[in-house]
């Protein structure tokens, strides 16, 4: 087993490889700009499912509620480009200049308090990472230490996503409302609209990617990530081994959450701007599909399945676009009954045996999947 | 009522109420150092309650619990188990999706906080270890096999061994050899009668074979309460523990 471990680090390397050689090399080659850019849209969505893969495939934490940090570091991002594009000069037309233009139409003078330090790009850049976070700890720290988990968890999850939605359609004069945070323009002075910016804006996201692939793989591969799959195996005999269980669910959750914020914020910059329709339930559901489709308890898998899942809906929304939520519905049915490891786990079982080059009756080269959750 | 003593394990005028129902009522128990005390007693005598106490899992309603003279009661199930008491459930429970070596590995007593178990490597040390209990409990063979795959009495004595390797002073077994087959039975005895020499064990066993062939003191639990306590012999031959327990 030592031995074919070895093996599928190898395999997960290859997979690693064959994904920065598809987004780095293959793909600016061969597409247009506004389709790469579409591109670069779903891999800021393959961050969150990285983040799944380590707190759903691996420890069984199912969050339904990961458009929130994946929102929250968008939002922290655009509120910079926001105030940057907010200049007194380009907004001279308003009551109050200077200010973003939803809070002048919402009868705000002032700039509120907590809009102020995002003046700084430093402090965005920092918050991007650290208000999704600290959130991630307050929910999961509430939950995790009173031992709230499986499927309340995920309620709990849902409903912080709905609630979320909510304030921010309901303080209109704070973040934009519906509408979200709209019409960003340049980044110290950069220009991120234009079609330059928009190529070097991709190849971030995806060295950002890859590295935080590499970042759950070391975390995966350490002790850690054995702790986590006997936790999602035998939570109760992990805390009497005398490991306090909840710091590493708390952990794990944060992680996700912050990985899934650094996506959010490459959304916002090659989107060019931020709105609550990727902070609610549905979004978040989408993302736990991405994830599901390519495989849970795979980093490539999760990858790939975002990639495909949002080039079939790009597809079919454009020829059936009101086909695409029973295709969304059928696909993760299918899923479920029909091969519940993803797309990783069809390779796993069926092609690399058809391969020949694993031998299978040492056992799988990927974890078995978590029981039904 | 003892307030400095030489026991390890000391329970004192422990009740636990579940919604009024006394499962354990005002027990008092007491382990030596180095002893090996088997708790019998019919179904829903509160056996399993017992030991579900002194780890923490179920907290006393009323009633002391100390460990080397130390209140544990209070205390965090990771926190009771740090101070060197082991608990082993009634269904083996390990890590299935991991191998033998990994379940070892892991329930080695350190690198237990997020950033030790992050960081964690995988010495010299800890692999002649793992290799140490993995021949204590027969599975020196099958280190690189994933645990679902065990047999029902290896899955069982890789739970002991995940116990073992923590080292406690105190290892709790609730019914070891439920389900085991008679040769499987024989080692696991052996393998009691090898562990016993470091440390106090508690076993929890309905198998009066098997109790006969460990057992150095006997509790009889009935309705939370102890009705008898004595060697094998003795109780036996009590009359009380004959009518609700041995005599059919």
């Amino acid at each position: 087993m030592l031995t074919l471990k070895n093996k599928k680090i190898d395999l997960e390397l290859v997979g690693f490889a064959l994904i920065g050689l598809l987004i780095i090399v293959v793909l600016p080659l061969t597409v247009d700009i506004f389709r790469l850019n579409l591109i670069g849209k779903y891999l800021t969505y393959a961050f969150v499912a990285v983040g799944l893969v380590l707190c759903w495939g691996y420890t069984g934490i199912l969050s339904l509620g990961q458009g929130v940090f994946f929102g929250l570091g968008g939002y922290c991002m655009a509120m910079f480009l926001k105030l940057e594009a907010s200049s007194v000069a380009n907004t001279k037309i308003q009551s109050t200049p200077g200010i973003p233009d939803f809070m002048d139409w919402n009868q705000l003078t002032e700039l509120p308090f907590f809009w102020v330090p995002f003046k700084s790009l430093p402090f965005a850049l920092l918050a991007v990472v650290a208000v999704p976070a600290i959130a991630a700890f307050i929910l999961s720290y509430a939950m995790f230490k009173r031992r709230v988990g499986g499927v309340y968890f995920a309620i709990i999850t849902q409903a912080v996503a709905a609630v979320l939605t909510i304030l921010i359609i309901g303080r209109q004069g704070y973040t934009g409302g519906i509408n979200g945070i709209t019409d960003l323009r340049t980044m110290l002075g950069w220009d991120i609209r234009t079609d330059g910016a928009k190529y070097i804006l991709y190849f971030v996201c995806c060295v950002l990617l890859l590295s935080t692939m590499f970042l759950a793989r070391f975390v995966l591969g350490s002790k850690l990530g054995r702790l986590l799959v006997a936790i999602r195996d035998k939570e109760d005999r992990v805390r009497f081994s005398g490991y306090s269980v909840g710091d590493f669910k708390i952990f794990i959750f944060c992680l996700a959450s912050a990985i899934a914020a650094l996506g959010g914020a490459m959304f916002t910059l090659q989107v060019g701007f931020m709105s609550p329709s990727f902070v609610g339930i549905v979004p978040s559901i989408e993302m736990v599909i991405f994830c599901a489709v390519g495989g849970r308890h795979s980093l490539v898998g999760a990858v790939i399945g975002t990639l495909v899942v949002n080039w079939a809906k790009t597809s079919f929304s454009e020829s059936f676009p009101e086909l695409w939520l029973f295709a969304m519905g059928g696909l993760f049915i299918a899923v479920v009954l029909a091969f519940p490891r993803g797309l990783a786990g069809l390779f796993t079982d069926q092609i690399l045996p058809w391969i020949g080059r694993f031998d299978r009756s040492r056992g799988g080269v990927l974890p078995k999947p978590a029981p039904a959750e | 009522m003892s307030n400095s003593t030489d026991f390890l394990l000391a329970l004192e005028n422990v009740t636990v109420s579940f919604d009024g129902f006394k499962a354990v009522n005002s027990l008092n128990l007491y382990i030596d150092k180095g002893e090996l005390r088997v708790i019998i007693g019919p179904n829903g005598a509160g056996k399993t309650t017992v030991l579900d106490l002194i780890c923490g899992r179920t907290r006393v309603s009323e009633g002391s619990i100390k460990f080397k003279d130390q209140e544990i009661t209070g205390l965090k199930e990771h926190e009771i188990v740090r101070r060197g008491i082991g608990r082993k459930f009634q269904n083996p429970s390990i890590y299935e999706d991991l191998t033998v070596f990994e379940n070892l590995e892991l329930s080695i007593p350190r690198g237990r906080n997020v950033a030790g178990a992050l960081f964690w490597q995988r010495s010299e040390e800890v692999t002649a270890r793992v290799h140490e209990i993995a021949k204590m409990i027969f599975l020196s063979d099958l280190l690189a096999r994933r645990a679902e795959t065990l047999s029902h009495g290896q899955k069982q004595w890789l739970e002991i061994g995940m116990l073992l390797i923590q080292d406690p002073e105190l290892l709790m077994l609730d019914e070891p050899v439920a389900g085991m087959s008679v040769s499987e039975r024989v080692k696991t005895a052996e393998l009691l009668n090898e562990i016993i020499k470091h440390r106090s064990v508690i076993v929890i066993e309905h198998d009066m074979k098997f109790v006969e062939s460990i057992a150095h003191r006997v509790t009889v639990l009935h309705q939370g309460k102890i009705l008898a306590e004595g060697n094998m012999d003795t109780i036996q031959h009590d009359p009380k523990v004959k009518e609700v327990y041995l005599g059919h």
